[in-house]
């Protein structure tokens, strides 16, 4: 007695099901290891190069100040002039304080001292905002900071 | 016996639908990793209470970036390519000699008892200086210090720094601690902010 009877397939299709369960596996794994832009950055940077540099962890803990010229679309309104770019908008050095402060405030109490400012500063920029940028992060007690790099390409 | 059949689900579109999204995550996903330069700044010191102790004049070596983007090394101008060896010839002192740093015998743990030099390397850039030049520059002295440490740890340890473990590193860190002071910018060359 044949328990298992084979089902008579016309010659040349095949089943596509198990095509969706692949796409859908591949779609969890995108979607698990996305992490959505959280701002904008309106300034062009282009990070300098460097070789003795290492990745930076616990993004959690970290704030990035950008610098930079803004967009060429954004130009007409801002001018050309370098700009500091915090969060969603262009700021000034005074802002630094509220940013750090802001910042400090949604992180836990033991991670607080662990807090990370990465600067995004274009290779372009003078030396002199850079300054202004590191001592106000003096005066707000943010002394972790990290000069994002490019590994230079072989 | 009824025969049933099960009502079959066109799977089809299914696919459709699954490659829609994942080409929006496809799209919208970064997998920038950021890499970066750790530093930590100097607290702020109250103004005249305190003053940072006296350096002796041999323990460093000035750096100077001007706001032309060159370079000036104990008043010498130099290449930038060419400051990496005088940083590390500068923190070794080899031959002892009396301009370079003087050798404190100091005891690590793991390692004992070895001299260690008291160099610290000042950095000066102007108002005008490039990030870019400072960039450079600070890499350049950090691949000083990482060769030195690279050194050190294979003479002793017979492996390559990034290779040890967390407290053999902390050991040869100990014997080539980072010692970079940055000092106020001038504001010499008036250009750009």
């Amino acid at each position: 007695m044949k328990l298992i009877r084979k089902k008579k397939k016309a010659a040349g299709t095949y089943s596509s099901s198990s095509m969706s369960d692949i796409v859908f596996m591949l779609l969890f794994f995108f979607m698990v290891t996305t992490t959505m832009r959280e701002e904008e950055i309106n300034v062009k940077i282009k990070l300098p190069e460097a070789t003795e540099i290492a990745k930076l962890e616990r993004k959690d803990l970290t704030c990035y100040i950008n610098v930079g010229s803004p967009l060429d679309a954004l130009q007409d309104k801002f001018g050309t002039d370098t700009r500091m770019q915090l969060n969603d908008k262009f700021s000034s050095v005074d802002d630094i304080r509220d940013f750090v402060a802001a910042k400090r405030e949604q992180l836990s109490e033991a991670d607080r001292a662990q807090l990370t400012v990465a600067f995004k500063i274009d290779e372009q920029t003078r030396m002199g905002i850079v300054t202004d940028v590191k001592q106000e992060l003096r005066r707000c007690q943010a002394l972790r900071i990290n000069y994002l790099a490019n590994q230079p390409v072989k | 016996m009824a025969k049933r059949s099960t009502p079959e689900l066109n799977a089809s579109s299914m696919a459709d639908i699954a490659f829609l999204l994942l080409t929006f995550f496809l799209l919208t996903t970064t997998m920038d990793q950021n890499l970066g330069m750790p530093r930590r700044l100097p607290p702020l010191i109250e103004d005249e209470q305190e003053k940072p102790p006296e350096i002796n004049k041999r323990n460093i070596m000035q750096v100077r970036v001007n706001s032309m983007d060159l370079l000036l090394v104990n008043s010498k101008p130099m290449e930038v390519q060419f400051l990496k060896e005088e940083v590390k010839t500068f923190l070794q002192n080899p031959n002892n000699d009396g301009d370079k740093p003087e050798k404190e015998p100091k005891n690590i743990e793991l390692i004992g008892e070895v001299l260690v030099g008291k160099g610290v390397v000042s950095l000066q850039t102007d108002r005008g200086t490039s990030y870019k030049m400072y960039m450079a520059v600070q890499n350049e002295i950090m691949k000083a210090y990482a060769e030195l440490r690279d050194d050190f740890s294979i003479s002793r340890f017979q492996s390559p720094y990034a290779k040890l473990t967390e407290d053999r590193q902390e050991a040869v860190r100990g014997v080539y601690p980072l010692n970079i002071s940055e000092a106020e910018p001038r504001d010499k060359g008036k250009k750009g902010r």
